[in-house]
Formats: C-alpha cells, sequence, structure tokens
C-alpha cells in the first residue's frame, strides 16, 4: 500500500535549480548548493533481512575455521610449567623460601626435577612467571626515569621524582631508579637434561633476543654514549636497594649489560596483570634432527634470590614452543568458535524469525 | 557590571533648564552601554561567568584534583586541552558579541540631537543629554530619551509617533503637550521654562506614566499621552520640544530590553538529570573502588611493601582508598566528557544553520531567509505537540483585496470560479488607461464591472460613490495623481481603493470637505457629518452635499443591521443581495452592505438640530448620539454589497492540514472578532464542514462559562457513544471518569465533579479519555469567556475541553491572555508549545512557549526580537517543524544515545581494570589516548551525525506526517533508552576489557615475547575500543554522505596515524619521559593474535546490537523505517517515466479543489468586521488630525531602518541586523517561484509523481497571476494604493500601505519605491 504512494524520483530541487540561478545578486537567498539544502548525495544502509542475515552467516563460516585452526595450533604447541615457589614443605625450594632476607650473600640453591613426555620440537622458549604480582599497579608503574634508562647523563645524576622512595641511597642517584627497577627478577634458572644414563647435560640457554627489538634498540641505552667502561660512567650512582650487584655488572658482556641488559629490559617491560610470564631464556633448535628438548627427565636448577612469600606471590617456569600464532592460547581458538557457533546461530534464529513472522510482507511485493 | 548601584528611586524629581539642580539626584546619563566588556575587563569578568557553568566548574576542579600527586592518575593535560579549548571557544564568541554592542552603543550614542543650553539650541551627542534637559525633535528622528512633550509645531500641540521599535505596533500613535506647555512655543521661552517635574520611578510600563508637574504654583498631571518614549520615531510632525525625564538606562526602551528568559529544550533538562543520574554513578563507582583499594591495600597492597611501598603521605589503608577515590574520579570523569556539552552546542548551532540555509523557507517577496535566532532549541521543534497561533498576519496577511461585488443585484467578479482555473491566465483589468489615477497594483478580473462603470449604470456609479465617501481614509498626494491613502483599517483601505480604480476617485479631504474626481471630473461635496463606526452600530454613514446642492445619506455596514434599515421598496433588491453576500461568507469573504438615502433639506435640518444637541450633551452623549444616528439610518436604499478578501498566506491550509495530520494541535489565538476568527478558522480549514460539533463558548459569566464547557463535554460524550456503539468506550469511560473523579476530589478543584456522584456516567471523564474520542470538535471560545476560563477553579476544565477538541479558536483575546492559554497548555499537559505571530501582541505568548516563531516582514520587529525562530511565512512553519524539527530532533537523540555510550565503552573498561591492578587508578590506555578519544578519534564521526544524519528525505517528513510522532511521545531519547545506551556501553568495556584479558594474559608474540606487557595491552584494547566505537557510528549512521566517509574513514585513520606517530622513536628520542610507549603499536599491531582479538571483540560487541536492531525493524518497524525500506526498494528500481503524466493529471484537480472554498449554508454569514477603532471620524471632523495629509510623507519612505534596537536586542545575533533592508528586486519574485512550499498534500496516500504534482498544486493560483503581472514594463513602487486580487504576492506591501494612514509599510516595502525601476 505503501508502494503506490511513492516516486522513485527525488523531486527534491529540480526544479529549484534554474529559477534560482536567475536571482539576482543583492538577493538574500540561500545558497542552491546541495551542503546547505541538506541534498549532499548519500548512502543509506539500512538493515534488511538481505544483509544482516548474510553477514551473521558470513562471520558464523569465517570465525569457525579459524577458531578450529587456532584451536588445533594451539593444542600443537608444547608446553610445561613447573612452579618453584617453595610453599609446600615438599618442595626442593622450601628452604630457600622460608630463609629468604635481601640482605644474604650466600645464594640459596634449589634443584627440582620434572619428566617432559613430549619432545619439544621446534626453539623452545624459557619463561618465568609471578602470580599475585602487581606489575600494573599505578604507583609501581609510573616508579621509573625513561631518561635515565635511556642513557640520560643529567637523569642518571638527578633521577625524577617519580623514583621516589628509590630515587636516592645514601645520597647518590640510584641507577636504575624507581620501584620496578628495584624489583627486578634475580633468580638464575638453569636447566639440564639428564641423561638416560643419569649423567647431566646442561642446555644452553640463548639469553639474547628476549626483549623488544625497540627498546633494546631505542629505548633503553647505557649513559656515557659508547664508553665501554660502564664501572666508570655509573661511577657515582648507588645499585638500587635490593639488587646485590650493580647495574654495570648484570652481565659480562658489553653489548648486555647495564642498562641494556635484556633481562633487565624485559623486567622493566611492566606487565599488564598481575601473574604474568616474562620470557627468560631461548633454547635454539640444534641443527640436526634430534628435538630442542627430547623426552625425558631434566632437572632444573634455581638460584632462589627473589622473595615472593611474604606477598603470596607464586614462581614458576614456563618452557614452551610456539607457532605463528605465538605460544599456546586455547582460549583465542575456543571464543572463535564459541562466536562462529553463535552467530550461525543466530543467523538462523533470525531467518526463522524472519520468515515467520517478519513485517516485510508489505513490501515484498514491491519487490517482486 | 561593577558599577555601583545607587538606592532605588523613589521618585524622581527634575526641573526643567537646571542641570545643576537635576545633578543632586545623581539620575543617570542618556549613555546607554549594553556591552558587557572591556579590553581590561574581558578576560576576568568573562572567565567568571564561564565558570559559572557547572560543566566548567566540574572540569576545573578535576584540573585541581590532577595537580595533586598522590592522586593524579592522568596528566593534568588530560583535561586542561578540552577545558582550553572550550573556554577559549566560547571567549571568542562573546568577544566578538561585545564587539558588535559596543559599535552599535558608540553609534547611538554619539547620534546628535539639539538641546536647549542657555536659551540656544546646541548640537550634543545623545549620550550628554541630561535629565532636566529640554531638546529638539524634528520629523522622523528617533526620540533620544523619554521625554515630556512641551510642545510640537502641530495645532493643538499634537504630536505623532510611532512605536514600532517599542511595542512594534505600526500604526502611529498620537500625543498631546499639556495646554500650558504647549503656548511656550520657540525657544525662548522654553529656555524660561523652569517647571519642576515629580513622577515615577523608572519602571518597563510602556503604557503608563503617572506624575504631576509643578509649574507656576500650579500642579498640573502628566500622563503617557504626554510622554514620547525613547525608541519612537517622530512623524509627521515638523519639530516638538520635550523635557528629559528619563535617560540612558532609566528609559522604558532599555528597562524592556532586560535579559530574555533562557529557554531550555526538555533533552537539555532530561541530559542535565542525566548528567547528574552519571556524577552519583561514577561517585557510585569511585566509592566501591575505593573499598576494594581498601581492601587490597590491606590485604595484598601492605604485604608487597617490599617491592611497593605506599607513597609517603600515606600510611594506612584507609587514606589510600580515599586518595584512590578521587583517582578514580578523575579517570572516570569521562563519562561526561567536556566534549558533549561543546558538541551539542555544535550541532545546534549547525541545524540552526541549515536552517538559515533554507531556500524553502525563504520568501523572496520580502527577501527574508528563515532565520534562528535561539541556536538552543532545534531538537524541541521535533517534539512540539501545540501550535498557538495569532491569526492577524500569521495565518492571513493582514491584506484585504477588494474581490467581489453585488451591485443593484447583479454580482461582478465571479469570472474566475465560472470559468475555471485556467482562465487565471487572464490579464488583470488595465485602469490605468483611461484613468490615469488608478492604483496599479490593483487587481480586479471582472471586465463586466468595468463595462458597467463606463456605460454609466447610475446603481454602479451610486456604489463606487458610497465607497468613495463614506470612509475615514486620509489622502495623500505629494506629486499630481500620486495618491496615497492611509486608512485605517485594510478593509477600508481596499474599498475606497477599488471605487478609486472604477473611477471615483477620492483625493482630499477637509474636515467639511471631501474632494473626488468622479470619472477624471472633480467634484467637491460638502460633509456634514461623519456617523462614525461602533462596535454595536457596526455601520458608519457620512451626510454629504453634493455640488448641486442635494443632500445624500451613505451608509456601509454589516448585512444584518442594514438589511434592517432599508426602506420597503428595497425588498427584493435585498433578497438577491443576500444570496450573493452567502455565497460571499461561503467562500470566506468579509461582506459589506452599501446603502444610501436621500434627504430633504428639512429632513437634515432638523436633524442636524437633534445631533448638535446630542454632541453637546454632557451627560449620556454616547447613548443620545447614537439614538440621534439610529434616527436618520432609516428607509435606506440598498446599492449592494462588497466582499473583501482577507487573504490568507500561501499555503495555510495545506500547512494546518499536515500539521493537525502530524498530530499536532493547533489553536488559533485572536484578537479578532469571533466571526472573523471563525471565517478564518473555515477558509485555513481548521475549521470544516464535517467536524462533528462546534462548541462556541461565549458566557460572560462564571457560571454560564462553566455550564458551556459542561455541555460540550457531555455533547463529546454522547456522540462518542453513539457513533462507537458504546460497550468499549462506556467502560472506559466508566473507569476513566472514576480515576478521574478521585483524582479532581482529591484536588478539590471543580463542583461539577463534586457535585456528580463520583462514578456517574462520564460526566468528568479524565482528558485523556475524552482525547481519545475520535470525534472532530472544535471550540471556539471568546476573550470575556477565556478570562473566567482561566482562573484556577476552571482551568483544567477548559483545558480538557479545549484539549479534547482538534481546533480551538480564541478571539478576542488580549496579548495576556494568549500567554496565560499557553501557560495554561504548558503547565498541565506536558507538551511542547509553539506560539507563532508576528505583531507586539504576539510577544508575551512568544515567550512564553517554549518556542517562539516570529514571522517577520510584516508588522513590525518586536515579535521577531522576541522569537526564537523568524520566517515570513506561516507555511514555513510545517518545513520547521517536520523537516527540521523532525530531524534535529532525530540527530540530536541519536547523538546523545551513541555518545553516552562510546564514553561508557570507553571509560568502563578503566572499572574493569581495576579489579586486576590493585584498585590502583591506573589507566587502561596511555594518556594520550585519553586525551585525544574525545576529542579528535570519535569526535567527528558522531558529529557528523549529528549533522548530517537523515532517516527519510525531508519530502517524505511532508507526506507521512505522522513521522512527526515519536518526536512528541519522546521515543528516541528519554530515560529508557538512556539506560540502553549505557548498558550497551558498560557490555562493551567488559568485552573490550575480557577478551583481551583472556587472549592477552597466555598469549605471546611469534618470537616467544609474551603479549601481556602493559603497553601492548593498552595498544590492543584501545584499538579495539576505536574500532568498534567506529563499527557502531557507522551502524548508526543512517546517511552516509561524503563527509561521514570522510569523518568515520579519517577518524580511523588519524588514530592509526597518531598512534604511530606516538609511538615512533622520534618523538621518543626527544621526550623519552612523555613517550614511553615507544614501538607499542608497531609490536603489537604487527601481531596476527592481536587482530584477531580485536576482530573477536568487534563481533561480539556489534553482533548482538545488530541482531537486536534487526528484530525491531523485522518486527516491529516504525513508520520511519518502512517508509525508508519502501524508499531503497523503489529507489533500485527505479521508474522515473510515467509518473509525469499523472502528476499533470491530477495537478489540474487538486488546483481546483485548491481555488475552491468549501460552499457552506449561510450559518456562518460574515458580517462586516469593521477592524478600527470609532473614534476617527471625529478627529476628522474636528480638523485635528488635517495637517496630517499636507505634510511630506517622504518619511514614509525613508523610515530608518533603527539598527541599534536590533542588536540591542538581539544578545546573541549581533551579525544579522538590517535584515530587512535590502530592497526586494524586481527579477526575485520570479525566483521565488521556483522555491514552492514543499508538498502541502493532506492526503498522504495514494499520491504519485509529486514533483509535477506538487508544483502544480502549490503554484496553481499564484505562479500563472505572477508570471503575468511581473512582466518587465511593470512599474513597482509607486505610491498607489490598491488591492490585489488573486496574486497575494503583489504585493503584500500594498495592504501595508492600505493602512498607511496609521502605519508606514514595513521597510522592505518602503524602500521598494526607491528601488522601482
Amino acid at each position: 500500500m505503501m508502494a503506490s504512494s511513492y516516486s522513485a524520483k527525488e523531486e527534491d530541487g529540480h526544479h529549484s535549480g534554474p529559477a534560482g540561478l536567475g536571482a539576482a545578486t543583492r538577493t538574500r537567498k540561500p545558497d542552491n548548493t546541495a551542503f546547505k539544502q541538506q541534498r549532499l548525495p548519500a548512502w543509506q544502509p539500512i538493515l534488511t533481512a538481505g544483509t544482516v542475515l548474510p553477514a551473521f552467516f558470513i562471520i558464523g563460516l569465517i570465525f569457525i575455521p579459524i577458531g578450529i585452526g587456532l584451536y588445533v595450533t594451539s593444542n600443537n604447541i608444547n608446553e610445561f610449567e613447573i612452579d618453584y615457589t617453595g610453599t609446600d614443605m615438599s618442595s626442593p625450594c622450601f628452604n630457600c623460601s622460608q630463609n629468604f632476607s635481601w640482605n644474604s650473600t650466600t645464594p640459596c640453591k634449589c634443584v627440582l626435577s620434572f619428566y617432559l613426555d613430549q619432545p619439544f620440537e621446534s626453539n623452545v622458549f624459557m619463561y618465568y612467571g609471578l602470580s599475585n604480582f602487581y606489575q600494573n599497579h599505578r604507583r609501581y608503574v609510573k616508579s621509573r626515569d625513561d631518561s635515565q634508562l635511556n642513557g640520560d647523563e643529567r637523569s642518571l645524576k638527578e633521577p625524577s621524582k617519580e623514583c621516589e622512595p628509590y630515587r636516592t641511597n645514601e645520597n647518590k642517584p640510584i641507577a636504575p631508579c624507581g620501584a620496578i627497577a628495584n624489583s627486578m627478577f634475580n633468580d638464575t634458572l638453569d636447566l639440564f637434561y639428564i641423561n638416560p644414563s643419569g649423567s647431566k647435560t646442561q642446555i644452553p640457554l640463548n639469553k639474547k633476543g628476549i626483549a623488544w627489538s625497540t627498546d633494546k634498540r631505542v629505548k633503553f641505552r647505557n649513559p656515557g654514549g659508547s664508553n665501554p667502561n660502564l664501572t666508570a660512567v655509573f661511577k657515582d650512582t648507588a645499585k638500587p636497594v635490593n639488587w646485590h650487584k650493580p647495574v654495570y655488572e648484570l652481565d659480562s658482556e658489553a653489548d648486555n649489560n647495564g642498562f641494556i641488559n635484556e633481562d633487565f629490559i624485559v623486567w622493566m617491560r611492566t606487565a599488564a596483570l598481575p601473574t604474568f610470564r616474562k620470557l627468560y631464556r631461548i633454547i635454539q633448535k640444534n641443527n640436526n634432527m634430534t628435538p630442542t628438548l627430547p623426552r625425558g627427565n631434566y632437572s632444573l636448577e634455581v638460584t632462589y634470590n627473589y622473595p615472593v612469600r611474604s606477598f603470596e606471590g607464586r614462581k614458576r617456569v614456563i618452557l614452551s614452543t610456539i607457532s605463528w600464532m605465538g605460544g599456546k592460547n586455547p582460549f583465542l581458538g575456543i571464543a572463535y568458535m564459541t562466536v562462529g557457533s553463535i552467530c550461525f546461530f543466530l543467523g538462523v534464529v533470525l531467518l526463522f524469525i524472519h520468515h515467520k513472522y517478519g513485517n516485510r510482507n508489505n513490501s515484498s511485493d514491491i519487490a517482486s | 557590571m561593577f558599577r555601583k548601584r545607587p538606592p532605588p528611586e523613589e521618585e524622581r524629581r527634575l526641573r526643567a533648564n537646571d542641570r545643576e539642580y537635576n545633578e543632586k539626584f545623581q539620575y543617570a546619563s542618556n549613555c546607554i552601554m549594553t556591552s558587557k566588556y572591556n579590553i581590561i575587563t574581558f578576560l576576568p569578568v568573562n572567565l567568571f561567568e564561564q565558570f559559572q557553568e557547572v560543566a566548567n566548574t566540574y572540569f576545573l576542579f578535576l584540573l585541581i584534583l590532577q595537580l595533586i600527586p598522590q592522586i593524579s592518575s592522568l596528566s593534568w593535560f588530560t583535561t586542561i586541552v578540552p577545558l582550553v579549548l572550550v573556554l577559549s571557544i566560547t571567549a571568542v564568541k562573546d568577544a566578538t558579541d561585545d564587539y558588535f554592542r559596543h559599535k552599535s552603543d558608540n553609534q547611538v550614542n554619539n547620534r546628535q540631537s539639539q538641546v536647549l543650553i542657555g536659551g540656544i539650541l546646541q548640537k550634543e551627542k545623545w549620550m550628554n543629554v541630561r535629565v532636566g534637559d529640554i531638546i529638539k525633535l524634528e520629523n522622523n528622528q528617533f526620540v533620544a530619551a523619554d521625554l515630556l512633550l512641551l510642545s510640537s509645531s502641530e495645532p493643538h500641540s499634537l504630536c505623532y509617533i510611532e512605536t514600532a521599535e517599542l511595542d512594534g505596533e505600526t500604526n502611529m500613535k498620537v500625543r498631546q503637550s499639556l495646554s500650558v506647555t504647549s503656548e511656550l512655543g520657540d525657544p525662548n521661552n522654553l529656555a524660561q521654562f523652569d517647571g519642576e517635574v515629580v513622577c515615577e520611578p523608572p519602571n518597563n510600563k510602556l503604557d503608563r506614566f503617572c506624575g504631576t508637574l509643578y509649574w507656576k504654583d500650579c500642579k498640573y498631571p502628566l500622563s503617557n499621552q504626554n510622554m514620547l518614549l525613547r525608541g519612537c520615531v517622530l512623524r509627521n510632525t515638523e519639530s516638538c520640544y520635550g523635557l528629559v525625564i528619563f535617560a540612558g538606562p532609566d528609559t522604558k526602551l532599555m528597562q524592556n530590553s532586560g535579559r530574555t528568559k533562557f529557554k531550555r529544550t526538555s533533552i537539555d533538562r532530561l541530559m542535565n538529570t542525566l548528567v547528574l543520574w552519571i556524577f552519583g554513578f561514577l561517585v557510585c563507582m569511585g566509592v566501591i573502588l575505593a573499598i576494594g583499594n581498601a581492601v587490597w591495600e590491606k590485604e595484598v597492597g601492605a604485604l608487597f611493601q617490599s617491592f611497593l611501598p605506599w607513597d609517603p603521605p600515606v600510611d594506612n589503608f584507609l587514606f589510600s582508598a580515599f586518595l584512590s577515590f578521587w583517582s578514580y574520579v578523575i579517570i572516570l570523569n569521562t563519562v561526561v566528557p567536556i566534549s558533549l556539552y561543546v558538541s551539542v552546542e555544535v550541532i545546534r548551532l549547525g541545524h540552526s544553520y541549515f536552517i538559515n540555509w533554507d531556500r524553502r523557507m525563504f520568501c523572496s517577496r520580502s527577501n527574508t531567509a528563515a532565520e534562528a535566532r535561539t541556536t538552543t532549541l532545534n531538537e524541541e521543534l521535533g517534539q512540539v505537540e501545540y501550535i498557538f497561533s495569532d491569526k492577524t498576519g500569521t495565518l492571513t496577511q493582514n491584506i484585504m483585496t477588494f474581490n467581489k461585488c453585488s451591485i443593484n443585484g447583479r454580482a461582478y467578479g465571479e469570472v474566475m470560479d465560472i470559468l475555471g482555473a485556467q482562465k487565471k491566465r487572464v490579464q488583470p483589468l488595465d485602469f490605468s488607461a483611461w484613468n490615469p489615477l488608478a492604483d496599479r497594483d490593483f487587481c480586479f478580473y471582472d471586465q463586466s464591472l468595468l463595462e458597467a462603470v463606463m456605460v454609466g449604470e447610475p446603481a454602479v456609479h451610486e456604489f463606487f460613490r458610497v465607497l468613495s465617501l463614506c470612509h475615514t481614509v486620509m489622502s495623500e498626494e505629494k506629486k499630481e495623481g500620486v495618491l496615497v491613502y492611509k486608512a485605517q483599517s485594510p478593509d477600508e483601505g481596499a474599498l475606497v481603493t477599488a471605487a478609486r480604480n472604477f473611477g471615483f476617485v477620492f483625493r482630499s479631504r477637509t474636515p467639511g470637505t471631501v474632494t473626488t474626481q468622479e470619472l477624471g471630473k472633480a467634484v467637491t461635496y460638502t460633509l456634514l457629518a461623519i456617523l462614525d463606526f461602533n462596535n454595536i452600530r457596526k455601520r458608519m454613514s457620512v451626510i454629504v452635499r453634493n455640488p448641486a446642492g442635494r443632500i445624500r445619506l451613505y451608509c456601509k455596514g454589516a448585512d444584518t443591521v442594514l438589511f434592517e434599515r432599508l426602506h420597503s421598496c428595497s425588498h427584493e433588491l435585498m433578497n438577491i443581495t443576500s444570496d450573493h453576500l452567502n455565497e460571499y461568507a461561503a467562500d470566506g469573504l468579509r461582506t459589506l452592505a452599501v446603502a444610501y438615502r436621500d434627504l430633504s433639506e428639512e429632513q437634515w435640518e432638523a436633524w442636524a438640530e437633534r445631533f448638535n444637541g446630542a454632541d453637546k450633551a454632557t451627560d449620556c452623549r454616547d447613548d443620545r448620539l447614537s439614538a440621534a444616528y439610529e434616527e436618520i439610518e432609516q428607509d435606506m436604499m440598498l446599492l449592494g454589497a462588497t466582499a473583501v478578501e482577507d487573504k490568507l498566506q500561501d499555503g495555510v491550509p495545506e500547512t494546518i492540514a499536515v500539521l493537525s495530520l502530524a498530530n499536532i494541535k493547533v489553536w488559533v489565538l485572536t484578537g479578532d472578532k469571533q466571526e472573523t476568527a471563525v471565517n478564518i478558522g473555515y477558509s485555513c480549514k481548521m475549521l470544516t464542514d464535517d467536524m462533528t460539533e462546534i462548541f462556541i463558548v461565549n458566557g460572560h459569566t462564571v457560571q454560564s462559562v462553566r455550564e458551556e464547557l459542561r455541555k460540550s463535554r457531555e455533547r463529546m460524550l454522547e456522540s462518542a457513544r453513539t457513533r462507537d456503539g458504546g460497550k468499549e468506550v462506556e467502560a472506559q469511560g466508566w473507569g476513566g471518569a472514576c480515576a478521574f473523579g478521585n483524582g479532581c476530589g482529591a484536588g478539590g478543584a471543580s463542583n461539577w465533579v463534586s457535585n456528580e456522584s463520583k462514578c456517574s456516567p462520564p460526566q468528568a471523564p479524565p482528558s485523556s479519555f475524552l482525547e481519545s474520542i475520535s470525534g472532530e470538535f472544535a471550540l471556539i471560545i471568546s476573550g470575556h469567556s477565556l478570562a473566567h476560563a482561566l482562573e484556577a477553579d476552571m482551568e483544567r476544565e477548559f483545558l480538557e475541553t479545549a484539549c479534547a477538541c482538534r481546533a480551538v479558536i480564541c478571539c478576542r483575546v488580549t496579548p495576556l491572555q494568549k500567554a496565560l492559554v499557553v501557560e495554561l497548555v504548558k503547565r498541565h499537559k506536558k507538551a511542547v508549545t509553539l506560539a507563532i505571530g508576528d505583531g507586539a501582541n504576539d510577544v508575551s505568548m512568544i515567550k512564553t512557549a517554549h518556542i517562539g516563531v516570529g514571522i517577520s516582514g510584516q508588522e513590525g520587529i518586536q515579535a521577531v526580537l522576541a522569537s526564537d525562530y523568524s520566517f515570513s511565512q506561516f507555511r514555513f512553519l510545517q518545513r520547521l517543524l517536520l523537516v527540521h524539527g523532525r530531524w534535529s530532533y532525530l540527530r540530536m537523540c541519536r547523538f546523545l544515545c551513541y555518545f553516552f555510550y562510546k564514553n561508557f565503552a570507553f571509560t568502563m573498561v578503566h572499572f574493569w581494570f581495576g579489579f586486576f591492578c590493585g584498585f590502583s587508578a591506573q589507566t587502561v590506555y596511555d594518556q594520550y589516548f585519553i586525551t585525544l578519544y574525545n576529542i579528535v578519534y570519535t569526535s567527528l564521526p558522531v558529529l557528523a551525525m549529528g549533522l548530517f544524519d537523515q532517516d527519510v528525505p525531508e519530502q517524505r517528513s511532508l507526506e507521512y506526517p505522522k513521522l512527526y510522532e515519536p518526536g512528541q511521545l519522546n521515543l528516541l531519547f528519554n530515560k529508557r533508552e538512556f539506560f540502553i545506551c549505557i548498558a550497551q556501553g558498560i557490555y562493551t568495556s567488559v568485552v573490550l576489557f575480557f577478551i583481551p584479558y583472556g587472549v592477552l594474559s597466555h598469549a605471546t608474540q611469534s618470537n616467544g615475547v609474551p603479549l601481556a606487557d602493559y603497553q601492548t595491552f593498552a595498544v590492543t584494547t584501545a584499538t579495539a575500543l576505536v574500532i568498534v566505537v567506529s563499527v557502531q557510528i557507522a551502524l548508526d549512521t543512517g546517511y552516509w554522505t561524503a563527509i561521514n566517509h570522510f569523518f568515520i574513514w579519517g577518524s580511523l585513520g588519524t588514530y592509526f596515524t597518531i598512534l604511530f606517530a606516538m609511538h615512533s622513536s622520534i618523538l621518543f628520542n626527544i621526550f623519552p619521559k612523555q613517550f614511553h610507549f615507544l614501538g607499542s603499536a608497531h609490536n603489537t599491531l604487527g601481531q596476527p593474535v592481536v587482530w584477531l582479538t580485536i576482530a573477536l571483540a568487534t563481533v561480539i560487541c556489534i553482533a548482538p546490537v545488530l541482531a537486536f536492531r534487526f528484530l525491531k525493524l523485522d518486527l516491529k518497524p516504525q513508520l520511519s523505517d518502512t517508509v525508508r525500506y519502501t524508499q531503497l526498494v523503489l529507489q533500485k528500481k527505479q521508474k522515473p517515466c510515467g509518473r509525469v503524466g499523472r502528476g499533470v493529471g491530477g495537478a489540474g484537480v487538486a488546483s481546483g479543489s485548491a481555488l475552491g472554498r468549501l460552499g457552506r449554508g449561510g450559518s456562518r454569514r460574515s458580517g462586516y468586521a469593521f477592524a478600527h477603532q470609532e473614534g476617527f471620524g471625529e478627529l476628522i471632523t474636528s480638523g485635528k488630525n488635517m495637517r496630517m495629509s499636507s505634510l511630506a510623507l517622504a518619511s514614509f519612505a525613508s523610515r530608518h531602518s533603527s539598527n541599534w534596537i536590533d542588536t540591542l536586542r538581539r544578545k546573541k545575533h549581533a551579525n544579522s541586523t538590517g535584515m530587512q533592508n535590502t530592497p526586494p528586486t524586481g527579477e526575485d519574485s520570479a525566483a521565488s517561484s521556483q522555491a514552492p512550499p514543499l508538498s502541502t498534500s493532506s492526503s498522504p496516500a495514494g499520491k504519485a509523481g509529486q514533483a509535477c504534482y506538487e508544483y502544480v498544486l502549490t503554484h496553481s493560483p499564484d505562479d500563472i497571476a505572477l508570471s503575468v503581472i511581473r512582466s518587465p514594463e511593470r512599474e513597482v513602487g509607486e505610491y498607489s494604493t490598491g488591492t490585489v486580487q488573486e496574486a497575494p504576492f503583489v504585493w503584500k506591501g500594498t495592504g501595508a500601505r492600505i493602512n498607511g494612514a496609521s502605519s508606514p509599510g514595513p521597510p522592505p516595502i518602503a524602500e521598494e519605491t526607491s528601488s522601482g525601476e
């Protein structure tokens, strides 16, 4: 019934055009532009069954395969996780965790052994994970001086106020200052393969390439430019309170020492959530055909320096391989499959509703 | 503004010519200052004013909070950037406004006036005029201050003023000085004048003044009659002297130009409520998070101290929680961002511009475009339910055209109706060929009448002789042959002009004579008596002696009155004429019968004696006079009848039809008589024959009014019952009646409710029930009844009755009553009201209504100045409401919905994150993102939607007036919609936080580096947010113009550009601390997982919305959806041809029906409505105003526009002064024709091919006439009088000039003379 009352042609403005041009110049008549007359050509989309329903089906049809793909990929990834906090009496690290003091000079060591029931084929990434550690706390996040970390001499001498209360120690500026740096994770983890014969083989852990390349190249720089003598550069600074050794002794290699130490850089990239993991080492795949980490027994030697018991934190070590889409992540695959299915289902339901109750009968006969 | 205000005056005391004495009182000088600032005070004062806005203060408060390091969860610039932006934009606007005020102030203050100082007239600037000075005014000068008129150059010390600037009335007013002072005459005497005036303190009452003049030990009372007020213009008076009583800010003009009340829209109020709720919500969230913080700090934070000690002042978890509360207030404040207010203003401004730019609301005749004078009310235009309209000048053009006549039983002027519409192409008669004095603007089409004159039919001659003699019109003849009539009422002007064109030219008059030119021969009649008009007599007569010495009485008057006084031999003619009169009345014409009577010398003398006796009588003079009149006006011979058309404005009936289809109720409030009002009601189709019943309430007492109202309600119910067969309605009625009875009983409002038993048959149904009755009723109520109906105890009754009617006409109402009626509806119906009017008497209702519309270019500027919108044609109202208003409302609602949605989606993520970051008020996003989100990333797309969105094209909203309904019912944005938006926003925020949380907490980059670092998370969430809200706005946008595309894609593009720029190493190297997100964008957005996350989040956010909207559209489509859909379908299969023919075919029919007025029986036979007051005849015979005719009339042409007053009063629109001054040019009326009033079809169904159809329909009568008349040779702008037939635009001006005796035409017309080709 609506159809008959419609003109397809937009009569709007058509006949007003030529006469309007003849108007005298002094007239106040508004300009006859599409903009001013609100006649801008426009695309006027409408949610019709013809667009919405296919959209749902298409989303469903795209999402479900992606989800399956992601899920399968994720399932093919090997991941092994071991908690070494030592809260349990039975844990090898129990003693270390109990007898912790910041000032102890003798490192406490503990050894955990575990068994990998599947070989890890490609490169293996070794993470340490912390729980209940609020790296995302506002006061924590801001407690750093990026200028100092960028090698700015002035900030080295005069760290930012944000670093309080880890700004100075005994009248010397702390380098690196701030709560983040101060609480840097300093456990040492070594991994040994226990040969079937019983002998241990240390697995080489690559400590480079674990930080963002931009961080390593641009964001973090040692002060003093290319001066290799970091000891001299950091002469007038104090080490962070909780650290055992100053920043220029973090590593023996010059390109991984001082502020550009990758472990340090990794730590300084604060986590978004209180439970997080950070890349610790990379186990490069050998060239030969043997898996990076064959099935078998391993032992993890921990130099237990980092206290988490006080705030009920947990420490973990994670070994994982990765795929094109990163590490093990079943959530994404499941989510995709679920959403895809729901969309598809919704499409079906809407189609049904549309057919049964749809209110467009009147217009469908126009279309026909 | 900071000037110390002297204590309020008790009384004013001043002495003429004694500055020393007057200085004691420290009266304000005549210098006015409407500007608010000067260069030094601008910044502090303006800032002070701006911070009186709650929003601004709130943001300032936030800014201060952010400066406290322990609280600051955001950098200070996230607030200060938008705040400074907003403040400076407003400041610039204020500064420009004030600059223009300064300019106009200066111009006014520096005007010259002649002041009598030390006995000599000296030129002084206006601002140097002091109270007590005597100043001299000359013709056409503005009155510089409120003056006591001392003397004038005119006889009787009369003085004519025009008060258009003051009260908008364009008729001239007479002021007279006291007789004692009038003798002072020349400057020397005046310099000696030392009278002392004691009077009331300054006030704003324009029509009242009381004071006393003490002079030479005598007291003389002073009244408003002696005063010349500032703002008036002296007219027709060579010069006059006045004593300054009030100066500058004390003048009544300035006292009246107080700041007009700031109107707010309902959306505004809703928005403010919602913002308050949101603040409440904000505080709640703050409290929740603060409690969380307390718990966390106690349970976890305290243990975590070895890694993260508390900031120094914090020593316990409670204090930390307290600080955390404020921190959260800061980061969550973006739920109501400052950009909300700015964006709303911008959108409204944009809509106002669209109104200003609309060519279809441009009137080429008066060369005025529509103007949105208030920029803040646009969306309310989409919600109007009641329109209160003035009649004269609003519905009608206030132009009377001599249309038809019946002479000696023969009807003339019918030509068009007989020969059909096609014959309209016939040229109007050309009078100038044989009658050099003819008014060129007069149009008459019936050749036969002219022939009758030529042939010399005595009745026809006598008929026109009556018209040329029996009136109170004054003529001006500055140049030989150029006559200008100044009539009291436009009717009279029309009649005299008609006579003039038919060869009976009224040329001049003296108190005792009338000179006419009868068919080229000058004849002077001796005017023996004028038997003046009054409302009871409804007729006027003159008694003249012609050169041959015969005495005749000529009479014209309402037929009903006149027919009773006819000689018996006229009865046959009377019957024929009566038939004609019925026809005319049915056409909505104002009729009047014309008769004469021969008097013998004896009769005359006898009567003259009695008349003189009555005239000189001291007691009951009026009664005795009318008795004397009665005596002589007997046994008259009928000549015929005239029919004058009170021309409706173009498209009025169509507009009213469309508006009422849109469920808008139109009430006409007019000062006119009932008959006239009803007549107009019929001709503009408010009242129709098929109406069930028309109730007329005309009672003079409380009881009778109450009774009449009650009866009409009963009748309504009865008719409803009979029609609907009872059952359902009955049941409802009973229920409703009970409910109402209770409610009303509680209020104790009215007798009739309490008198009836509570559940008696529905005598007292609730208004909603009454309104649901489908009958078509109309209510006509007169002013004196209205006075009772508006009493507190009856107003509800009145309202209910009136609201149940489709049409309400209130006649004979005062301006105050107009306002009261509007106020009543406003108060009780909770509906949006709109008042439209053109004159000063409409100002009160224009100011009272939610929206005031002024018709510009008609009767002065008062109404326009008080209005919120102005345009020059009533019919533009449909476009203003149905197109602009509807769109504005739609856009504003969509804008608000989306705006709240996007900010909740944005902000609430912080809330969820709070649970994972120890309630530390850590933000999820980069602070730059927070700063830029509202002002850069998401502002423009929603602004574009708010400005350009259209659901259906404009023609459709006029075709389907029902589309207007959602606005009236407030469906598009209300609390429910708001909560839906909020819920959607919160849902989105949940998705936006927890999806990245779920994915990223375990994910790693493809090189093994975990993705769960803060910066990656921030970038992922922010990107997902920007994409989701962009998709959402894409979904919300119904009208994708190039600008929308540009803004939406541009916003996304800008986001990514800025993101990468901010995270680039270049910026980092310059400011390492500020841009520490180095590389995040690159690292994050390079990861497929991140994109998969974003896509997932987007789908989860949008899919439910999509499904929901689809279902709504599919199952419960709104009318607009259907229209839109159908439009789409039709667009796809365009069938442009074949419709044209159909359209043309329809056009003939349409134009025919547009022409033909409803034929009706004599039930509403109209009496002649003498629009003028009585007493003018006396003025003529006394010769008091004879001066006028001799005066140079140039004044009328060169009326000064008073720009400064415009500027002064239009606080906001300083730029648009002198609007009406550009003369229309000949050609542009041609241009005007192409802007057809949009579809005015009142029947939405079955209408195809609008293009041609509408064009012809709306143009059929006028266009054609236009093309004929507007030939290039046509000479425009002689000062000729005349009425126009069938070509209303040629010239509205004439009508205005006809009544020019009392009022010069509006500026554009006046100026037209000079611009004539």
